[in-house]
Order: structure tokens, then sequence, then C-alpha cells
């Protein structure tokens, strides 16, 4: 069996997933049931600072998109962070930490970027025994308009300044959560680091309209026929979310800091790819919105079940793997050759794959042979992009071969190399270096 | 309530189980179930589905337009190549058309419900009375058309569209034709023959005249005479004797003439039938005579085909759909003689029968299947009566591939043409595609340098 206890920065809990900071984590009820299905963690909904809470809205705060079968496929909110009085969470989840010792619990904090904000706000944190802080860096509405959340995130010195008192203030962890609303995620994170943080978090929600009223023309979700950007998440923007996580990984300056991966975990699969991007756990929130808590269980057995086939024994043994091969493009080999090929036992004869590389590739595969209804790769004319691959409804019915050195390249008529060259040394690359003599 | 006494009765069932028994075969699906269904359509590359269509519907074009919520515009996909969609949704044998070559069925042995999603558009459409076509400009041509099923309906309203004049003729009293007389009740419920009919002559320009029978009230001669083109869709009006003792006896009926009572009747409990009831012969419409009367009460219900189950002419489907409902088939029998008492159905001697040397001959071994009804179903002919010398072929009008037939100027289509596949969908596109054919001959007319051109 494989040991999916986690330690993070000094948070342990007896399995990576964690919930991460959202409508789930908002009060008691949702966190006991969230423990007892079996979340190794939870972040708690965002605090303010002392005072009057935040409102939301009254009418609908989420949109979402959905792929066949309305299978949802990405969410979007403008829920703001926590609208119950700070007391009231900061009791409730001194209770919970204390029913529940072995879980993780984070809390996640949002007050203005002043130090006398922050300094007010840790001790009463401290109090309550949560293991560590997440300091929210990332709501792209709403609280982004009073200076809060990604409009800080998004200034490298502020998250700097932030974390500085926060280490400064607390004994407990830091977390920084990083937004994904900037061009590049290596500077805020190498700030964060610079201010001492023990880790950070990503990605938070991406600025995003997820769908417009065509009988109102509003966005979605409209309130009192208007609609504003929200935040987006789920499956949709896992793809951002691991290149933001790998990124810091393989970033000199931040390679080795802690990361806790979130940004459409929604099986095992998606948090062993985090994790093996450098993620030391994961942060899960659309899956249990739309499928309940009980989903933790798939993940673990799936996690479980996977190392146990792969002879993993500990998350260490997973985290980071795949970190070295994250390269630039310039430095992929270029002598590799793969060709596309069609398993004509499992092929089901749709043509898909055909029209979309007839219509919008390299007119390598059939339609037609001897009269008949038959899809095969021309390897004449194959590139090896791939389309085939992805359009095929068929799991592992098209899948690419990479060609052995030496074999002849039906395309080129050339031999495969057996030697490794990049970019950076062809000869069609102006700035190619010279390769030695 | 109901009775199980022998001999031909109605009321053999309580009014609540008629009901039940002949409501929709498949209930439409709904919005959600629509939706459903239409994400299984894969979109496939010159779908194998739009091929088997004899119709040629666009399938994977009118599926997508479900699925992203334009119902309307499916609708159109449809009714552009089959103006009688709605009835083809609920007739077309699928599973050995667009069905049966759905790529899905490759992949887990489970087609797209390619029918229940044309019926879900189709009927959106009409419910809303959608008019989707107008009328070209008048041409001032006249064109007859004789029946007013499937064929008739489709040449019609092609021609219509095309700004011609239709007169359809019609022998019975309302029209439709098999979709109106020849469709088991269950399968095309709540008038919808007579409600697509109105749909389609929406479109103005054809004129129907009922109780008009070619042979009997008009000839073909007269027709030429008087149209410009002249379009045959009259299906087959004969059926095939069993040609055996007894066939006069009360109690022995033509299949046919049971399913179209049975569709015209109000009650259903008014139409009497036997409590043990054999059919004679192996397609759809010995299906349809059994099914129905298992449905109204039949104790017994056998099936008796002279060939193996291989051999029949109902698809599988339509077989296990009679095993389903209590029908039993019974293969490798032929009628010998029909067995009566005072005058009436008792029984029939059956022969059974094998293959020999390529022919199917009987064996000499009988045995007595007790009956108090007897429905034939062995078959429909055309009956020739006022064609003149059209020529045919096989017992039908011959025609060529546009549907012209030996005749200058008269154009065919339907069951009643040796092309025909017998299928409501088949005679759809035999119409369809006569009516573009006379469109381009009376062009050709009146403008011969633009037809050349």
């Amino acid at each position: 069996m494989a040991d999916l206890r986690n330690n993070f920065v000094g948070i342990k809990s007896p399995n990576p997933f964690w919930l991460a900071s959202a409508p789930p984590t908002d009060k008691a009820y949702n966190v006991e049931r969230a423990f007892k299905a079996g979340w190794g963690g939870v972040v708690w909904k965002t605090l303010g600072e002392e005072g009057p809470p935040v409102v939301n809205v009254n009418g609908p705060r989420y949109g979402a998109i959905w792929g066949a079968d309305r299978r949802l496929l990405g969410l979007n909110n403008i829920e703001l962070i926590t609208d119950r009085p700070l007391q009231v969470n900061l009791q409730e989840m001194k209770q919970v930490k204390m029913n529940w010792p072995d879980r993780a619990l984070i809390a996640s904090i949002m007050v203005p970027c002043e130090e006398a904000s922050w300094k007010a706000i840790l001790p009463l944190v401290e109090e309550t025994g949560a293991d560590g802080i997440e300091l929210n860096f990332g709501c792209p509405h709403g609280m982004s308009e009073r200076g809060m959340g990604s409009a800080v995130g998004q200034v490298p010195e502020y998250i700097e300044m932030v974390v500085r008192w926060c280490k400064q203030y607390t004994r407990m962890p830091v977390i920084t959560k990083l937004t994904p609303n900037i061009t590049d995620v290596r500077k805020p994170a190498r700030a964060a680091k610079a201010g001492g943080t023990d880790a950070v978090s990503l990605i938070n929600t991406i600025n995003s309209i997820v769908s417009v009223d065509l009988d109102s023309f509003a966005p979605q979700p409209t309130v009192g026929g208007k609609g504003s950007h929200g935040g987006y998440c789920g499956p949709a923007v896992k793809p951002i979310a691991l290149n933001m996580v790998a990124e810091i990984a393989r970033d000199p300056e931040t390679y080795g800091l802690p990361i806790s991966g979130i940004g459409g975990v929604t099986t095992w699969r998606d948090a062993a790819e985090f994790m093996t991007l450098g993620a030391g756990n994961v942060q899960v929130c659309t899956a249990a919105m739309t499928y309940g808590f009980k989903i933790v269980e798939e993940m673990i057995t799936g996690l479980s079940d996977w190392m146990d086939a792969k002879g993993h024994r500990t998350l260490e043994d997973i985290t980071g793997r795949a970190v070295p091969n994250v390269t630039d493009w310039q430095y992929l080999n270029l002598n590799y050759i793969a060709k596309a090929h069609i398993d004509q036992d499992a092929c089901i004869k749709c043509g898909r794959c055909h029209i979309a590389c007839e219509d919008t590739s390299h007119q390598a595969i059939t339609s037609m042979v001897d009269g008949v209804r038959h899809f095969e790769v021309m390897e004449d004319e194959c590139v090896g992009c791939n389309l085939c691959v992805n359009v095929c409804p068929v799991d592992n019915c098209i899948t690419m071969v990479g060609l052995e050195a030496g074999v002849v390249d039906q395309r080129t008529g050339k031999p495969v190399d057996p030697n490794y060259a990049n970019w950076t040394t062809h000869p069609n690359n102006p700035m190619a270096r010279q390769a030695a003599e | 309530m109901g009775t199980n006494v022998s001999g031909i009765h109605g009321g053999r069932l309580a009014p609540a189980d008629y009901e039940k028994n002949f409501s929709d075969l498949h209930p439409p699906l709904d919005h959600h179930e629509a939706l459903v269904a239409a994400d299984r359509c894969y979109f496939c590359y010159d779908a194998p589905c739009m091929t088997a269509c004899p119709t040629s519907i666009d399938i994977p074009m009118f599926i997508r337009q479900i699925s992203t919520g334009n119902p309307i515009g499916s609708a159109k996909t449809i009714f552009d190549q089959n103006i009688l969609g709605g009835v083809c949704a609920r007739v077309c044998p699928t599973e050995t058309l667009c069905e049966q070559v759905c790529v899905r069925n490759t992949a887990e042995e489970r087609p797209v419900e390619i029918g229940r999603l044309q019926r879900y558009a189709t009927d959106t459409a009409m419910e809303q009375n959608i008019q989707f076509y107008q009328r070209a400009e008048r041409t001032g041509s006249r064109i007859a058309v004789v029946g007013a099923g499937p064929a008739g309906l489709a040449c019609a309203h092609r021609l219509a569209m095309n700004g011609h004049d239709v007169i359809i003729f019609d022998a019975r009293v309302k029209p439709g034709g098999l979709n109106e007389y020849g469709i088991a009740t269950y399968k095309s419920t709540d008038d919808f023959a007579q409600r697509e009919v109105d749909y389609l002559l929406s479109i103005g320009g054809i004129e129907i005249r009922n109780g008009q029978k070619l042979g009997r009230d008009f000839t073909l001669g007269e027709l030429t005479e008087n149209f410009d083109a002249v379009f045959l869709g009259m299906g087959l009006a004969g059926v095939n004797a069993l040609k055996t003792e007894g066939e006069q006896l009360s109690g022995v009926e033509d299949a046919v003439d049971f399913i179209a009572a049975l569709r015209q009747v109000e009650n259903k409990a008014d139409i009497a039938i036997g409590r043990r009831v054999v059919v004679i012969g192996g397609g759809m419409t010995a299906i349809d005579a059994a099914v129905q009367s298992k449905l109204l009460g039949a104790e017994e219900v056998t099936i008796c085909y002279r060939r193996g189950k291989e051999h029949m002419n109902a698809s599988e489907y339509e077989q296990d759909l009679a095993t389903s409902k209590g029908v039993m088939i019974r293969h490798w029998l032929q009628p010998k003689r029909v067995i009566g008492k005072d005058g009436k159905v008792a029984g029939i001697e059956v022969e059974y029968t094998a293959m020999q040397d390529g022919r199917l001959v009987g064996t000499g071994e009988t045995g007595i299947l007790a009956a108090d009804q007897i429905f034939k179903a062995i078959g429909q002919t055309f009956d020739p009566t006022g064609v003149g010398n059209l020529r045919l072929e096989a017992g039908r009008i011959a025609i060529d591939a546009e549907g012209r037939t030996s005749m200058a100027r008269v154009w065919a289509g339907g069951d009643c043409v040796k092309a025909g596949e017998d299928l409501t969908v088949t005679s759809v596109a035999q119409g369809r595609d006569a009516a573009d054919s006379i469109n381009r001959a009376l062009a050709a007319a009146a403008n011969p340098a633009v037809a050349v051109a």
C-alpha cells in the first residue's frame, strides 16, 4: 500500500487532498462533512478583517460552460470572501480543529494591504490552533476593486511586503496564494520567496466572462440585468495551472519552493500530474462543488492504486518527477520523428481523424481504400502532429509511434538521425550557434 | 371486464388497456432526453447514417443543431431532404437503415437514437407550425398526382415549391395513403398522418380530390391530356390470396384491411378479434397484424411463415417486438387448408416446408392449428387498372433513374414501381426526385436554351 501521508511545510495530513478556500469551506457544517468524507485538509474560506462582514450579491453567483452530456467543464464565480462575522468563523475553526486533530486546517486571509490590519488578525487566527495561513492574493473579482486579492497579487513588491509582515507577526507557516491574472507567474513567486514565504499555492481563479445571455444581452451570471467578470475554475483551467506550477518549479530562483497545486483537479490523475510537476499537495474545489465531497474517495484510491502499480511508495517518490522534463521549445529534439498509427480493430470508422487531417492539417489519412471506408495513416504525408489522436473518440485507437534511429522517414526520404539536435544549432536558425568543430 | 370467449369478438379488454396498448410505441424524447441523445453523435465525416438514409438527410448536422439548442433549424435540415420526416421518424425501420450503420454500434453496440431525435426536431417545428418553404412564382404548369401517399405527397410538395399547381387524386376518403391506413396504430398516434398532410399542404398550390380512383373515375389518358405532367404514386391496391381450400370462410381476412380498420375506428373495443389468431406471412404487415391482435386481447397469436427466420422481411427488431408482446413466430410452415365449422374458421392445416435444391417444398408432414381468425399477410400486388399501355416490370410500373415511365410526361414512384423497397422513406425519395425531374422537364420545355445551358 502506498503511503499517502502528506507533510507540506510541516503541516501534516493523512492524504494530499485539501479543499481549497472557497464556498465548500465556509463553515463548520461543510468542513465537518468534508473531513468525514476523507479530505486530508481544508483551507477555510477567506477571512476578512474584524467588523461588518462583506456582503454577497443575492442573485446568481456562478456561471458555467459544459461539455457533452452537460458535464461541467468550467465554473465562474463572483462570490466574495466569507460574509460571516470573523468571530463566528474563528470559533468554528477552533472547534473543528479540536474535533479533527489529524487533519490540516489552514486559514485563508485577506485584509487591506496595511501592516496594522495583518498584525491585528494574525494572533486571532493563531489562537484557533490552525496549522497555517494562506494569503489570498488571488481573487480577481470584487475584492480586487477594493485593493485586495489579485490587486495585491499583481504587484510583486506588495506580495513581498505582506509576506514579510506575516512572517514577522506569526509562527504559523505562510502559504502565498498566487493569481494567474499576470503575465509571468515567476515574478510574484520570486517576490513571495523573497518575503520569506514557506510555500506558494496556485492558481487562483482566472478573470472570465463565462457566457452571455442572448435574450437579455448580459453576461452570465446576470444580476439584475448586469454581469461582472468572475473567477474561472474547474477542469478547463487545469492546463493553465499545470504550466504555471511547472514554471515556478523549474525556475532556478524558486526551485524547491513548496507548491500547493490548485486548478481543475478533478481526479486522482489530475492530482498526480500536479505533483509530478512539483506540487507537494493539491487543493480541490470545483470537483467537490460539482459532485460532492465523496469524490475524494476516488482520488485517494486512484492515486494509491497507481502508486502501487508503479512501485512508488511515498508522495516524495513522485513529487517533482516531471519537472526535469519540462523544457523550452528550443531544446526539443528535432531529430525525433513520430507517426500516427490507427489500430484498425479499435477504429469505429467515424472519420473524424480523416476530416481533421484533410481539412486542417496535412492530408495524411485516407477515407476510402479500394472503394471501402477505411482510415489509415499515409506515412509519407504524416508529420506526427497528434491532432488525429486528439480528435479520435476512442481511447487508444490512434497512437503516436516514434521511429527508430536509422529507419527511413517516408515523408522526407531520410533515415532517422540517432543524435539529439535542437533549434539552437539548426541550420535554418539565423541565431544558431556554431557547432564545435 | 373484457371477455376471453372463443370466436371473434370486440371488447376483450378493459377500456384502459386499449388506451395503454395503442399509445405511442416509442414515446417522444423530452428536451433533456433529446440533448443527452444528441450528445452521443460523433458528427462523423461522410457519415454512414446519411449514406444509409434513402432521402440522404444530413443526420450529423440535424443532430448537432439539436445539441446546440436549434431544433427548428434541425427540422429544416430534415425537411429539406424529406418533407415527410415526421412520419419517417416514426415508422422507418431505422435498425436496418441509419441506426444500423451508426459507428456507435461498433463502439458500444448502441446506436445514436436517430429516429427519435428526428421526431424531436420535426415535432418541435410542426407543433409551432413553422413553415420553411414558400412557393416560387407560379409557373402556370398543372400537374396531376395519383395517390396521396408518401410518394405523391412528397412529389406534390416539391412541385408546389417550384411554383407548379398540383391536383392530387386519391381513391380513399382521407389522404395520407399508408401513413393513414397502413401503419400499426401505436407507431403513429394522435391523428399524426392528417396533421402531417395539413402541415405539408400549408405551402399552397396543392388540391386533393378524395374518392377519385384511377381506372374507375378517370383514366391516365385524361390526365395526360389535361395536365402538363402526371405522377403516379398509387401504391399497391391488391393483396395476394392464399389459394387454399376454405379461404372464403368467415374469419379469413386480409391483414391490411384489419390494420386499416384499426387505425380508423374511434373505439378500439369495436374491433372484433379472435381468441386464437393465426397470421400467415413474414413481413412487416404480418408483424403489425399479429402484434395488434395481441394488443386487442387475443389469447394466442401465431405467425406462420413458410421460410426461416433469416428470410423474413420483417426486421429482427420487429420480430423481437412481436415476441415481446407474446406473439409466437413459427417458421417453415405453409398453409394447406383452412378448416371450418358452421361456415366459420375453426383452424388451419399447415404443412412443414424445407429447402430442396434451392427450392421451397412441402415435406408432406402436416399439423393443425386451432384458430378463430386468420389474417393473410402474404404480400400486396400492384393493380394495373387504368394505367393503359404503361410498361410494367415484375408486375409493377417500370421507371428509369429519374422516375420516368415508358410514357412521355408520366412519372411514377413509391410502392407501385418496380424499384420500390416498400418503405415510406424510399417512396418519399422517389416522389421528391420525380418532382425534380418533372421540374427540369417543364423548364426545358418552356425555355429550351436555358435548359441546354
